[in-house]
Formats: structure tokens, C-alpha cells, sequence
């Protein structure tokens, strides 16, 4: 779930679910023992219908008058939030991935240097969006915050007002998105490159890949399945983030750099239009709705742990 | 003698060829480093300003001045009345929320995958599917629905969201942990006469004691750093946690911004240690799945 610390690890290995997970039975299971089975499992099946099953059977609900949609679509800035979701989403999304799979490479060296760098690396994760995104805004919110300090120190000018121009804020957003999320997947693809054996390599090597060949045609493709779930994952991700853009941008020019969570949000609770809010968020389902199948088949069929 | 000076000789040869490559790999280091601790240096930089009102528009600590921390410390500003207090339930907010998504969350993973049920593959499809969506897409009937339960404006209906999207990913790893402790143990303390609470306390929970820490540490990192629900189920200000608090800084016109970053650093500091203390436990979650591959 967006703003959660996820985890994805996979190697390629087409097993079907069924015959793995299935644990050995030996001992019949007696009527007791389903009993107590049950009950385990209803504190989170508990969870689960209270505060899962519940919101969101309510949220479809809230969401299916057609006239809702009709008010949505004709709000002038509608258009606008959308291509600002899909922004962040793609440009966010493949830029993140790339490049943190291209620092996987960087950080599966040896040497306490690099041990002690992947430490300080991965604080953007640890830290709280809400506070590492405030002090982002803050860098970039007036001509005194740090950025335009600092290209005035260095060239006596001043610098762009971020956060005044649509294009600029979004690239703010989207920068500070990569800057938060970028350390955490790089993790997922050391996870990943760690899992494969040592023979690969050597296999490759003595077949003459070594470096850039080794990069793109042994070392890749086995991460592919990796890169694809992960992707997918962190798409569903963007399409619901609330934190980058409310707290880096707060949607600055007027609204123009919202996107679907915060422009649902605003029509909710600032405005007075939950109904509208909420089916804000609910038109995100087409694209929401097939992503998550596509990635649920995707986790089944290639055996990738969560 | 001569073997010494060829071996000397070598190890210069190679280290020289390579030193190219460690200076490049060293500059890109320092660049990730300036990269990853800029928007950190800037919450220090700005907490660290005596000027509440306006940016000097400094770029080093010129005048440190640690009045804002002072300040924080007494809860001088009337925005920081009861500070202290609304710290401490931010803490209940995230040790709940860690104890309860261990608790429910082993519980589930030992019986989907320990003991015999028929469907527990559709709990486990439903946890990963809970686990995929996106939460702010759900803040708004939540608030409706904390209407209905009647816990609107208490902890608890922030507790009940965050056990909520923790718990399916909990059961995930912890599913996947499970597997590594062999069934076998199970069916002989069953054959001693165990019942399966028995088994749950005494062999499950100690044997899976590392995943139940990395778990852990994710139920209260997330509880910790998340906003939106806190700041749409908590309105009062009894039951205001700091992240509420940051936000109405942040909203006010008037409100000292190195106060703000005062708290901003105080919040965050729990989770950093944190994160640096049990970053093992946090990681090996991630390589769980590696294990396997």
C-alpha cells in the first residue's frame, strides 16, 4: 500500500503455487484442530471485514452515482490532475526503477565503505515523508530557500521560482518522489542480485560477458521478473500517493500540481464534497483495477515472494 | 627476495590500474551522499536559524541558535501546548499498532500455514491484495465508516487503519518465514500431546522470533510515518499526535518555521534510530525471499 516500506523479492522460476505451498500432511486433521484454526484466524479475518471489506464496499458505493462523474469530468481542472497522476506515474515510476537498478549494481560491491554508504543511502526511506518532504518545500518554496541560496552564492543571480510554474513544481514533486523511493528499491534489486549464484557469473564469464555484456544480456533478464512485478507494484503505488504532492508542492500554482489523492482530498474535507472526492479517487480504477490483476497473475505464475 | 619484490610489484601494478575506477566509484559516492542528506541538511539548517519569521536565505549554519529546541523543550509557542503529550501518543500510536499486527498477524500466518484449512489460499490472495492497494484511496470512507464504529476522534480508529494495511503484509513474510521451520516439529509435539496453542506459543513464536521483530519494526515504522489517517480520524486535540501538529504549523500563516523544523527533526529522529539499530532485521525481511530464489 502506498506509503507503507514494501517488500518484493523474486527469482525467476515458473512453479505453480499449488504444489509448493502446500505443506506435507501426515496426521489427519481432527475436528479440534479446525477449531482452533478458525479461531486463530478471526482476529484478522475480524480486521479484515471491519476495516478493509467494509471501506471499501462503502467507497464503491459512495462512488456509483453516474451524475458524480458527469460533475467531475466537467471540473476544468480534472484533466489536469489526471496528466499529473500519470506524470508522476510514469516519469516517477521508470525513473525510480532504472536508476535504482542501475545503483543495485553500484552497492553489491565489497568494502565497509560501501557497507556504510547503503546505511546512509537508505535514510530517505527511514525517514518520515511527511517531515522529509516538508523540508523539501521548504527548499524550494520561496527565493531564500536553500536551492536558490545556493545558485546565489554560486552565481550571484537568483535563481527559478520552483514552485510558481506548473512544470517546475511537478518536476520538484517528481524528483523529491524519486529521492524518497529510489533507496528503497535499489534494496529490493541488492535482494535480488544476491540471489543469484555465483556460477551464473562464471558460467558468463568464461563465455567471455564480462561488465556492460554481463549487464544486459545474464544479469537483466533474471532480474527481469523482479523489475516487472516491482514496477507494477509501484505504479498502484503512485497512481494513490497523497504525500509527495500534498506536502512538497501543496499543489502550488492553485491547484494546478495536484494529483488524484490530493484533489480528493481538497473536494472531501476542504470543500465540503466527499461524494466528489471520493469518486475522484474511484476514477482511477480503470487503470487500477487491471494493474492489480495483471500483477496478481503476474506473482502467481512466476512464484515471486512478497 | 626477488619473489617478494615481483609480488609487491604486482599488487602496485593492480592497484593502480584500479585506482581510476576507485576514485570514479569514491566521487559518485560522495555525490549519492550530497544527494541522499541534502533535504536532511536543509531541516537542520533551517531548525538551527534564530530568524522564525523569514529564510536568511544562508546556506550554512552561520548563527547556530538552539533556541527552537529550547522552545520545543519548555513547549514555549502556544501551537506546542501539551507537545510532550501528543508525542507520547504518537508512541501508543506506534507501539499498538506494532503489537497488534505481530500479535493477529502470526497468529493468521500459523494457521494458514501450519495447520490444514481449506480457503486459507483465498485469505492469503486477499492479504496480498489488501497489501497492493493504495491506502489513500480509502481514507475518505474510512472516515465515514469510524462514524459508524463510534471511534471517531479516539487513537484507536488510527490504530485500527494502520493494523489494518500492516497486518496482510505481516502474514506475507511471515508465511514465507514459516516455511523455513520444519512441520515436523509441529507433529511431534502434537503426538506429545500438544494443542496447536501450545504449539503457536512455545515452538512457532520462538523459532520465528527474527521475523517477528522485522514485522514488528515495520508495523511501527508505518504507523509512525503515516499522515493521512492520523490527520482525518484524530480532531481533537487530546488525541493529536505530532504528525497533526507539524501540519498545522505547516497550514498556519504566523507559525515559526524553525520551530517547525524543531519538531520535524524530534519526530523523525525515533525512526532513524531505529531504522540504524535494527536495520538487520529490516533488511533480512527483504532477503527472505532471496533465500528462497
Amino acid at each position: 500500500m502506498s506509503g507503507t516500506t514494501p517488500q518484493v523479492v523474486g527469482f525467476q522460476r515458473p512453479v505453480t503455487a499449488r504444489a509448493s505451498d502446500r505443506p506435507p500432511w501426515r496426521f489427519r486433521l481432527q475436528g479440534s484442530d479446525t477449531t482452533w484454526a478458525i479461531a486463530f484466524l478471526i482476529p484478522y479475518v475480524g480486521v479484515f471485514l471491519a476495516f478493509v471489506v467494509y471501506p471499501i464496499t462503502f467507497g464503491l458505493w459512495m462512488g456509483s452515482d453516474p451524475v458524480l462523474y458527469s460533475t467531475l469530468f466537467s471540473d476544468p481542472l480534472y484533466p489536469t490532475i489526471v496528466v499529473n497522476t500519470l506524470l508522476l506515474a510514469a516519469i516517477g515510476v521508470n525513473v525510480t526503477m532504472f536508476l535504482a537498478f542501475l545503483l543495485s549494481a553500484y552497492f553489491i560491491q565489497r568494502g565497509w565503505w560501501i557497507r556504510t554508504l547503503l546505511a546512509i543511502y537508505l535514510v530517505p526511506w527511514a525517514l518520515p515523508a511527511l517531515t522529509a518532504f516538508l523540508s523539501i518545500h521548504y527548499m524550494t518554496v520561496t527565493e531564500y530557500g536553500f536551492l536558490d541560496s545556493l545558485w546565489r552564492a554560486v552565481t550571484g543571480e537568483d535563481g527559478p521560482l520552483f514552485l510558481v510554474d506548473r512544470w517546475l513544481a511537478m518536476t520538484v514533486n517528481i524528483v523529491s518522489y524519486v529521492w524518497k523511493w529510489m533507496p528503497f528499491w535499489t534494496l529490493i534489486f541488492i535482494a535480488g542480485r544476491m540471489s543469484i549464484p555465483q556460477d551464473v557469473y562464471e558460467a558468463a564469464e568464461i563465455d567471455g560477458a564480462t561488465g556492460w555484456r554481463r549487464l544486459v544480456h545474464v544479469t537483466f533478464p533474471l532480474l527481469a521478473n523482479v523489475y516487472l512485478v516491482s514496477t507494477l507494484l509501484f505504479t498502484i503505488w503512485t497512481i494513490g500517493d497523497f504525500n509527495t504532492v500534498y506536502f512538497v508542492s501543496y499543489g502550488a500554482p492553485a491547484r494546478l500540481t495536484d494529483v488524484l489523492a490530493t484533489y480528493g482530498f481538497h473536494q472531501a474535507f476542504d470543500f465540503g464534497y466527499p461524494n466528489l472526492g471520493n469518486a475522484a479517487m474511484m476514477s482511477a480504477l480503470p487503470i487500477l483495477i487491471p494493474a492489480v490483476l495483471l500483477l496478481m497473475r503476474r506473482i502467481r505464475t512466476t512464484g515471486v515472494q512478497l | 627476495m626477488s619473489t617478494a619484490l615481483t609480488a609487491r610489484r604486482v599488487r602496485h601494478l593492480r592497484f593502480s590500474r584500479m585506482l581510476p575506477g576507485k576514485i570514479a566509484a569514491a566521487l559518485f559516492g560522495i555525490l549519492l551522499l550530497i544527494w541522499t542528506l541534502l533535504p536532511v541538511y536543509n531541516m537542520v539548517l533551517v531548525a538551527l536559524d534564530e530568524e522564525a519569521d523569514e529564510f536568511t536565505g544562508a546556506i550554512w549554519p552561520g548563527d547556530p541558535n538552539l533556541d527552537s529546541f529550547a522552545s520545543l523543550w519548555n513547549e514555549d509557542n502556544f501551537l506546542l501546548e501539551h507537545f510532550w503529550h501528543r508525542f507520547g501518543n504518537s508512541i501508543e500510536l506506534g507501539l499498538a499498532t506494532m503489537l497488534l499486527t505481530v500479535a493477529i498477524g502470526s497468529l493468521a500466518s500459523f494457521a494458514l500455514g501450519r495447520m490444514r484449512l481449506r480457503g486459507s489460499r483465498i485469505i492469503g490472495d486477499l492479504a496480498l491484495i489488501t497489501y497492493v492497494l493504495p491506502t489513500a484511496f480509502l481514507a475518505i470512507p474510512f472516515v465515514h465508516i469510524m462514524h459508524v464504529y463510534g471511534l471517531i476522534d479516539s487513537l484507536w480508529s488510527v490504530i485500527a487503519s494502520q493494523v489494518a494495511f500492516a497486518t496482510p503484509y505481516a502474514i506475507l513474510i511471515l508465511h514465507q518465514y514459516g516455511k523455513l521451520i520444519p512441520l515436523e516439529l509441529d507433529e511431534s509435539a502434537k503426538v506429545d500431546g500438544a494443542t496447536p496453542w501450545q504449539v503457536y506459543r512455545r515452538i512457532y513464536l520462538p523459532l520465528m522470533a527474527p521475523a517477528l521483530v522485522a514485522v514488528g519494526v515495520y508495523a511501527l515504522l508505518l504507523a509512525w510515518n503515516e499522515y493521512l489517517y492520523q490527520y482525518l480520524l484524530v480532531l481533537s486535540m487530546d488525541s493529536a499526535t505530532v504528525a497533526v501538529v507539524i501540519n498545522q504549523f505547516f497550514n498556519s500563516d504566523e507559525a515559526p518555521w524553525n520551530y517547525m523544523m524543531a519538531i520535524a527533526i524530534v519526530y523523525s529522529l525515533p525512526p532513524i534510530a531505529i531504522y540504524f539499530a535494527l536495520r538487520r532485521f529490516m533488511v533480512a525481511g527483504l532477503a527472505l525471499g532471496g533465500v528462497k530464489g
